[in-house]
């Protein structure tokens, strides 16, 4: 059940978006998201998705991945571009039946939105699929380091976000064998209507609960053990470095946007 | 022999509770020796472990670890001393891959970077796991875990190593690794690893040079391995298991066969047949 799964999940590999920096990643991918925002017109769309197209050929991963990525999402998609679809009441009216009114400016919104959320997706995805969870958290620890000046308790927060990941295969394991003794004494996961399905996953997520804390006392009582009290003075066995691959990530992105921005014009 | 550890007069009681976990105990350990510590389930052992390590603190009576008391103030100093490998492989795995558990004790203690590498790398070495640095837990066997455990322990080239229960969940072949691991540290280190195992495993105890009965929070008895197991009825007493060569003696005592009296292991009572039989 947890095994479909493309969003958040790392496929190992050595290409020159793997190598890049967890950090100019990270930058990059929220980036976009405000960027692609300069787009106005089929140009800007055209373009933008050819440039998220080569991002994805140089993780060599292949676009299938991509599009199993962006299949969980799909009925989100759907449902606000609906919204636009039906929402959006200015421009030519093309239809109008009983109270639904669909208009020109209505389909085309539609279609933006569907576009410009398809291409963050794919960019996101990416990120996750390339960096390890890790390299993630590192990075953002290193880009919230200006925080700690106002207090933030950033090294805590990586370690916590570290210990997190680290337990997600833990959890996701244990699940399974308490499903699977739940399902030995007769409890049925999949069957039923909604309410009987929901009320089958309690017996599930008691014990998970139970355990969870049960875990993190013991995991606390090992981390004291080895000396853990928080804290900056700790030193840092894992450190990011910067390559020359990341300043050309970099340029290459200052010009995506600059020629996107120059796209607004060209309609 | 120096004394590395000394009770005099421990109390403990866990908080909200009227009962002592453990009541009126002293006891010595000397600097390089291997002490198992048996007793049944809700004894008192691994509190007593976690007292050694101020995880807890006595209610009662004193600790001195290497000459130092345990209390509040010199805390990180006794844990930079004991190190402690505990009994679930999962709930002490740190780091999100081997090297960077290995790493997480030194970090807390502000090892700087090069260091750090170089201690890995000796201490994965050490329990044969070099070729694993890079690996998630989740790719590990429990008994990877605990090795990975106990190089995480030597990186902070701890006095003390405690053992509490680290072998009670693998599965007979990684418990027998961890105790030959454990065996080939001490005879590589010597006097300057003092092991600590509170065990259920027989095998484990008959590893130690030493061990000592825990019941219901008091220390019955302490003696060699042959001492302690030579005494099948006082171990049932005490809810322990008795090893299996006893009860194969006790069992050809009751038909009349003569046995000797001191502890054999299971080889050594099978040895011990096969001479009986051939000068028969």
């Amino acid at each position: 059940m947890f095994s479909n799964m493309i969003i958040g999940r790392y496929m190992p590999g050595d290409s020159w978006i793997h190598r890049l920096d967890a950090r100019t990643k990270l930058v990059l991918s929220i980036a976009f998201i405000f960027v692609i925002f300069f787009a106005n017109n089929v140009i800007g769309y055209a373009f933008a998705t050819v440039f998220t197209l080569l991002a994805i050929m140089l993780t060599g991963l292949g676009v299938g991945v991509f599009i199993r990525g962006v299949k969980p999402l799909i009925l989100l998609m759907l449902i606000t571009t609906l919204f636009q679809l039906f929402f959006v009441q200015t421009g030519d009216v093309l239809i109008h039946w009983w109270f639904i009114k669909i208009t020109t400016d209505g389909v085309i919104n539609s279609i933006v939105v569907f576009v410009r959320f398809m291409l963050i997706i794919m960019f996101s995805t990416i990120l996750t699929l390339t960096t390890q969870p890790l390299a993630v958290a590192d990075g953002m620890e290193s880009l919230l380091k200006p925080f700690k000046k106002i207090g933030l308790p950033v090294s805590e927060l990586a370690l916590m976000l570290s210990i997190a990941l680290r337990f997600v295969p833990t959890l996701m394991d244990e699940a399974q064998s308490i499903m699977n003794a739940q399902r030995a004494r007769g409890v049925r996961f999949n069957e039923g209507s909604l309410m009987t399905r929901i009320k089958s996953f309690v017996p599930l997520l008691i014990p998970l609960f139970v355990n969870a804390i049960k875990r993190a006392i013991e995991l606390g009582d090992a981390m004291e053990a080895r000396g853990y009290r928080g804290g900056d003075q700790r030193t840092k066995y894992r450190v990011l470095t910067w390559h020359r691959q990341d300043t050309v990530a970099i340029i290459g992105f200052i010009i995506f946007t600059v020629v996107l921005i120059a796209t607004r014009w060209m309609m | 022999m120096t004394p590395i550890i000394s009770l005099s007069h421990v109390d403990y009681a866990y908080p909200n509770s009227d009962v002592l976990a453990l009541h009126d105990l002293s006891l010595t350990i000397n600097q390089g020796e291997w002490v198992a510590i048996i007793g049944h389930n809700g004894s008192g052992k691994s509190t007593f472990a976690k007292l050694l390590n101020y995880l807890l603190a006595p209610t009662k009576g004193e600790i001195k670890i290497n000459d130092v008391v345990a209390n509040e103030e010199n805390m990180w100093t006794i844990r930079d001393m004991v190190g402690m490998v505990f009994q679930n492989p999962d709930n002490q795995f740190v780091g999100a891959t081997v090297a960077d558990d290995v790493a997480f004790g030194m970090e807390n203690r502000s090892v700087p970077r090069e260091e750090m590498m170089k201690r890995v790398d000796d201490a994965l070495t050490e329990v044969q796991m070099m070729p694993f640095a890079d690996r998630e837990p989740a790719r590990l066997s429990g008994g990877q875990k605990q090795r990975v455990a106990i190089a995480s322990v030597l990186a902070l080239q701890p006095k003390i190593l405690i053992l509490d229960e680290a072998t009670a969940m693998l599965d007979p072949k990684g418990r027998r690794e961890m105790i030959a691991l454990v065996r080939d540290l001490k005879a590589r280190m010597g006097d300057d690893l003092t092991v600590i195992s509170i065990t259920h495993d027989i095998d484990e105890a008959a590893s130690a040079e030493r061990v000592m009965v825990i019941n219901d929070g008091e220390l019955i008895e302490t003696g060699l391995p042959s001492e302690i197991f030579a005494n099948a009825d006082q171990l049932r007493r005490f809810g322990l298991a008795v090893p299996f060569a006893e009860q194969l003696k006790e069992k050809l005592r009751q038909r009349g066969i003569t046995v000797p009296d001191e502890y054999l292991t299971t080889e050594g009572l099978v040895t011990w047949l096969w001479q009986s039989i051939s000068t028969k």
